[in-house]
């Protein structure tokens, strides 16, 4: 059982960060484990944000020389990416394991994403000129107050809040997952995939990377790698109905489109609002009410229903 | 079950089919007091409320547990005619009433939403999400836009009416009782139906009536498809005179009437007595 949310502003920028932070502490109960938040703000101009771990937040715990590791780690991740001819124009240090570059760069993305990774505990959480890609442990209140997400704007954004079910309570188990090697797209998933191994090795046969035993990370993968065949997001969801077995209810974003797909047996929730100005989606109606305070219409999406709102 | 001691109260509640055995340790066997001064008030545990006092619980500042104990409290008072304000879509709200009370939920509510009611009449101005009504016994509950899944999980009884739109497994176990649809309603609906009868007026997903038991499903639309031993049965004029009478009770009788619907029961191809012990055969036979 986890909780996921999505939010789009259809008339332009809101206060997504805040508001996300609203929906995904009232879906609390639903997974207390970790939240992370996908929510995109103005594109900048001819560059991208990457946000990026060296170490877990458990491992800070576990003795006194990880800290200079994780300088030396982060060195490490700087010189690969000056080799790379990767300008940075602004560091912050979000947390002692966790950054956020924003950086100028005309290379291969996957080239870049698969150089930084091969250092020592080192995962880009996300790439994008859009998306800002957030996850760690505890509930969303903390993630926003730790991330500085309160004063965040923007104009759509997915979110998930997460009961460890098959895999360990950690930040690379943590969703969303950001479909690498694409840029600005993530994945939210509230279910079990039961075919997870028989497709990772499909897909890694193919070169595609996995950096977490979690299920959900699949979706990122099947997405990223139907989109590189040219398929389209909405092509995508339909396709994972058939080719994906379990119970599942997802979400993805990209930096103008949300997307939901349910399976065939409809086994995990979802709520929907849509008017004019707002489209509101969560795994309950609380979080849902959480952002919107007048009276509403709202419905679930029925069985191998998908969903593609234009952000 | 020799050297089983019963007393006159076994014997009767033996007589009326309620028991096929004696309960004993932590099982509670409560009997109906139907003395002559008690006349009419035939719950057991049941609170006495009077209908002409009411009360108004305000649930915006308040959680679930919170708004429960003071409906639970303001029922012990005696009110009887409560209207709840601001119920934000939480859980688990209105749960648990065995008495008589005529409840007014001016919102929306979360998952379990007036569950396992003995006696009340609920309506409810919003939207539901899962299993509301779930396990119902007595009462009626009418929900005014629409309803999540598993809509009247295992109900045993009462009228559990949405006129919007349900989503999957309405009616999952249903034991009796009467779940309306007054829009479509989703897969699965249906399955292992036991008794009570379901009314949708609109469309159904893949599977209607899955599994079914007994019990029997009106519809007015079209089911994506029949489940497994859910077969079409001719529609009575009994069946028209009691779709007539329970719509109208909730002003839910279509533009076109009630002449399109058509009925769905079990084909019991699935019964099976084959594993039954010899005893429970006899029961059964």
């Amino acid at each position: 059982m986890c909780g996921i949310a999505g939010l789009i502003h259809r008339d332009g920028v809101g206060s997504i960060g805040a508001e996300m932070t609203s929906m995904l502490q009232s879906l609390k109960h639903r997974g207390p484990d970790s939240t992370g938040y996908a929510i995109y703000g103005s594109p900048g101009r001819n560059e991208f944000v990457m946000r990026f771990k060296v170490a877990e937040q458990e491992d800070t715990r576990k003795g006194f020389e990880i800290h200079d590791e994780i300088k030396r780690r982060r060195a490490k991740v700087d010189e690969r990416l000056k080799q790379l001819g990767v300008t940075i124009i602004e560091a912050e240090e979000v947390t002692e394991y966790a950054f956020r570059y924003r950086i100028q760069f005309d290379g291969e993305m996957k080239k870049l994403a698969d150089y930084v990774e091969d250092v020592e505990g080192t995962e880009i959480l996300s790439m994008g000129n859009a998306l800002e890609l957030v996850k760690d442990l505890g509930d969303a209140k903390l993630v926003s107050s730790q991330y500085k997400l309160a004063a965040f704007k923007g104009t759509h954004g997915i979110g998930h809040t997460r009961m460890a079910t098959e895999s360990d309570v950690d930040i690379r188990s943590a969703h969303p997952y950001w479909a690498y090697p694409y840029n600005d797209i993530a994945v939210v998933h509230n279910g079990q995939l039961t075919n997870y191994w028989q497709m990772r090795r499909e897909f890694e046969r193919r070169g595609h990377r996995f950096m977490s035993n979690c299920d959900s990370e699949l979706l990122a993968v099947y997405t990223a790698y139907n989109l590189e065949q040219g398929a389209s997001l909405e092509d995508s969801l339909k396709q994972s109905i058939k080719e994906i077995d379990g119970v599942f209810t997802y979400l993805i974003a990209t930096k103008d489109e949300l997307g939901m797909a349910k399976d065939t047996m409809a086994a995990k929730p979802m709520v929907l609002y849509e008017s004019d100005k707002l489209v509101a989606l969560a795994s309950e109606e609380v979080a849902i009410r959480a952002v919107i305070h007048k009276e509403i219409d709202t419905w679930d999406p029925y069985d191998e229903e998908v969903r593609v709102w234009r952000a | 079950m020799a050297g089983v001691t019963t007393t006159a109260k076994d014997h009767l509640s033996h007589e009326m089919g309620m028991h096929t055995e004696d309960l004993r340790g932590r099982t509670q066997q409560r009997f109906f007091d139907i003395s002559e001064e008690n006349v009419g008030f035939g719950y057991p545990d049941a609170l006495d409320v009077d209908f002409n006092k009411r009360a108004e619980v305000d649930a915006e500042s308040l959680d679930t547990r919170q708004i429960n104990s003071q409906l639970r409290e303001l029922m012990k008072k005696g009110y009887g005619t409560i209207v709840l304000k601001n119920p934000g879509a939480k859980h688990s709200l209105a749960v648990g009433i065995l008495n008589r009370l005529n409840l007014y939920v001016e919102g929306s509510c979360g998952y379990f939403a007036c569950g396992l009611l003995d006696g009340p009449n609920v309506k409810i101005k919003g939207r539901v999400g899962w299993a509301c009504g779930e396990n119902m016994l007595a009462g009626t509950i009418v929900i005014e836009k629409n309803a999540g899944s598993q809509f009247g999980a295992a109900i045993r009884g009462g009228d559990l009416v949405c006129k919007g739109s349900v989503g999957s497994r309405t009616g999952i176990d249903q034991k009796g009782g009467t779940i309306i649809v007054g829009g479509d309603t989703g897969s699965f609906t249906g399955f292992m139906m036991q008794r009570g009868r379901m009314v949708i007026c609109g469309n159904a997903g893949k599977n209607l009536g899955d599994s079914m038991y007994d019990g029997t499903i009106y519809i007015g639309g079209e089911p994506r498809s029949l489940g497994v031993d859910a077969v079409w049965a001719e529609v009575t004029d009994l069946d028209r005179q009691w779709l007539m009478r329970k719509l109208r009770m909730y002003e839910m009788v279509p533009a076109q009437g009630i002449g399109h619907f058509r009925k769905i029961i079990a084909g019991k191809q699935l019964w099976n007595y084959d594993n039954l012990e010899p005893g429970e055969k006899k029961l059964v036979l």
